[in-house]
C-alpha cells in the first residue's frame, strides 16, 4: 500500500458559440439627458463579469469612460433578442452587437456635434475626459454631457445605435460532413498532478496548471477567475460531482447539498494558469471565449495522472475511490 | 399556534418582532425586517449562504428559530458595512476578486469576520477550514482564501478591530 503520485496532461479547443453559428445577439444604447449611455440586452450575466466587460466594449467603442455606461438587463421580454449566456460566447456575440451598437450612437453623438461646433463629424474626438473636441483645435470643445442635454432639449435629436452579431448558419453537406463549425476557437492545454492512495483509493489532486489562448483579454481579472473557478469545477466533475448516481439504486440519488458529493476549500489544489493572447479576426477587439473551457481539460487531465500513477484507466466518472480499488483489484 | 413576541438586538438596534413559534432568523430577516444581505441558500444548513453572528459566533440563521436567539446579539452583513464604503474584509474580496455570482459572499465575510475577530493571523488551513460550511460554485475558494489572508494582514498590519457599527 502505497501513495502513488502521476502527472497526466491533457487539451481542449474551444469553439465560441454555437456550433454552426445561427445565434444572433442584439443591442441597443442611448444616451440620457446627463450623458450616460444607456447600453440595453437580454444576455443575463451569470456573475462571469458579463456586465463588467460589456461596459467595458462600449465605454472603449463610445469614446467615453467605463463608469458612464448604464447596463440594463433587466428582463428578457423587453430587450433586444439574445440567444443567452452560454458557450462561452457572450463577450464575443453580444460584444460585437454592443460594439456596433456603440459605433452607430458615438455617430449620431458625432453628427449633433459636428451640427452644434459648426465643424464637420470627422473633425471630431473624444480628448478621454469626457469632451468633444475639435481635432487641432482644442479650445473649441464640448462636454459629452452637455452635448447629450443640447441634443435632446436644443435640436430634438436622439442619440442612440442600434447592434446585432450572428454568425450565419453553416449548412452542412450531407455527403461529407464538410461544414464551417465555428467563428473563432480558444485553446488550452493543462497539466494535472495527483496522489493516488492505494489503500483507500483516495485521490488527491496537487496541482492543476494551465496555458489559455483565449484572444484579446478585456479584462485580466476576470479571465483569471473563470480559469481558477473552471479548474476546481474541473476536479469537481473528475473526483466528485454526478447527477446520475449509480449505487445503489436511481432512488437514492442526493437531494440536498448534505448528501451531494462537493469537494470545498479544503481540497484545493494549487492552481495556476498563463494566459496567451493571440486576437480573432471577428471578435471586438479580438476577444474569443473564455468561460466554459476552464472546466473542459482538468477532468482528462486528471484522469491521464491517475493512470500515470497507478496504471488505473478509469472512463467512467467521476473517479471514486471504490473504482480506483476495482481498477487496482484487477490489474 | 399562538404567535410570540421575541426581542433581540440586531447589529446594534434592539427589535422586537411577533413570529409563530419556530420561524427562522432568516426568514425574519428578510422577510419581516427587510435585511436581506442575508442569503437564503438550501434551507437546511448546507450550504452557509445564511450566516449571521450571534454574540459574535457564525451560526447558519436558516436552522436558528428566531425564539433562540431572545436577547442576544445578532450581526449581519448590514451590520458589518459601513454607511460610506465597505469594511476591509469587503475591500478585500473585491481587491482579490473574491466572488462571481455573489451569492456566498455575505456567508463567507460573515464567517471571515468571525474567524478573524478569533484569530486575527490564521493560516490558509485555518482559513480553509473556516470556511468549510460554506459553499461557493463560482471561485473554486482560492481567491476566497486569498481575500482572507488579505484582510487579515490589513487588520491585524493596521491594529484596528473587526467591530461593526
Amino acid at each position: 500500500m502505497a501513495k502513488l503520485r502521476g502527472t497526466g496532461i491533457a487539451a481542449v479547443n474551444y469553439p465560441t458559440g454555437m456550433n454552426l453559428g445561427g445565434d444572433p445577439s442584439q443591442a441597443l444604447i442611448h444616451a440620457t439627458t446627463s450623458g450616460s449611455f444607456v447600453v440595453s440586452l437580454s444576455s443575463s450575466d451569470l456573475g462571469q463579469g458579463l456586465r463588467t466587460v460589456i461596459g467595458q466594449i462600449a465605454a472603449e467603442a463610445l469614446g467615453v469612460a467605463a463608469d458612464e455606461i448604464i447596463i440594463d438587463t433587466a428582463d428578457t421580454d423587453t430587450g433586444p433578442h439574445c440567444m443567452g449566456t452560454f458557450a462561452s460566447r457572450a463577450t464575443h456575440r453580444v460584444g460585437n452587437a454592443v460594439k456596433a451598437a456603440a459605433l452607430e450612437a458615438r455617430a449620431a453623438l458625432f453628427a449633433v456635434a459636428a451640427e452644434d461646433l459648426g465643424v464637420c463629424a470627422d473633425e471630431i474626438v473624444t480628448d478621454g475626459h469626457g469632451n468633444l473636441v475639435v481635432a487641432g483645435d482644442p479650445g473649441r470643445s464640448i462636454p459629452i454631457a452637455e452635448m447629450a442635454t443640447k441634443a435632446q432639449f436644443v435640436y430634438g435629436r436622439t442619440i442612440a445605435g442600434r447592434g446585432s452579431y450572428m454568425k450565419p448558419k453553416s449548412p452542412v453537406d450531407p455527403e461529407t460532413g464538410a461544414m464551417d463549425p465555428d467563428s473563432t476557437e480558444a485553446h488550452a492545454c493543462t497539466v494535472a498532478e495527483v496522489e493516488v492512495d492505494t489503500e483507500t483509493g483516495q485521490v488527491a489532486v496537487l496541482s492543476i496548471r494551465s496555458a489559455y489562448e483565449v484572444g484579446r483579454q478585456v479584462n485580466p481579472a476576470l479571465v483569471r477567475g473563470q480559469i481558477v473557478g473552471g479548474a476546481f469545477m474541473g476536479m469537481a466533475h473528475a473526483l466528485y460531482e454526478t447527477t446520475e448516481p449509480y449505487y445503489p439504486s436511481p432512488e437514492h440519488k442526493p437531494k440536498d447539498f448534505s448528501e451531494y458529493v462537493l469537494p470545498g476549500p479544503a481540497e484545493l489544489p494549487e492552481i495556476d494558469a498563463v494566459v496567451l493572447e493571440i486576437p480573432s479576426s471577428n471578435g471586438p477587439y479580438g476577444v474569443k471565449g473564455v468561460g466554459e473551457m476552464t472546466a473542459n481539460s482538468p477532468i482528462p487531465a486528471i484522469v491521464n495522472a491517475i493512470y500515470h500513477a497507478c496504471g488505473v484507466r478509469i472512463d467512467d466518472l467521476p473517479v471514486t475511490p471504490e473504482k480506483i480499488l476495482r481498477g487496482l483489484g484487477a490489474r | 399556534m399562538a404567535s410570540v413576541i421575541v426581542n433581540f438586538e440586531l447589529c446594534g438596534r434592539d427589535v422586537e418582532v411577533l413570529v409563530q413559534p419556530m420561524t427562522t432568523l432568516q426568514s425574519v430577516l428578510r422577510s419581516q425586517l427587510g435585511y436581506t444581505a442575508t442569503k437564503e441558500g438550501c434551507r437546511q444548513g448546507g450550504c452557509g449562504s445564511c450566516t449571521v453572528l450571534v454574540d459574535g459566533e457564525p451560526m447558519l440563521s436558516c436552522l436558528l428559530p428566531v425564539e433562540d436567539v431572545a436577547g442576544r446579539r445578532v450581526v449581519t452583513l448590514e451590520g458589518i458595512t459601513p454607511i460610506d464604503g465597505l469594511h476591509p474584509i469587503q475591500e478585500a474580496f473585491l481587491e482579490s476578486n473574491g466572488f462571481q455570482c455573489g451569492y456566498c459572499t455575505p456567508g463567507m465575510v460573515m464567517v471571515a469576520k468571525a474567524l478573524l475577530d478569533h484569530d486575527p493571523r490564521p493560516s490558509r488551513e485555518a482559513i480553509a477550514g473556516a470556511i468549510s460550511g460554506n459553499l461557493c460554485r463560482c471561485t473554486g475558494y482560492q481567491p476566497i482564501i486569498d481575500a482572507i489572508e488579505k484582510a487579515a494582514d490589513r487588520l491585524s498590519g493596521s491594529g484596528e478591530q473587526t467591530g461593526g457599527r
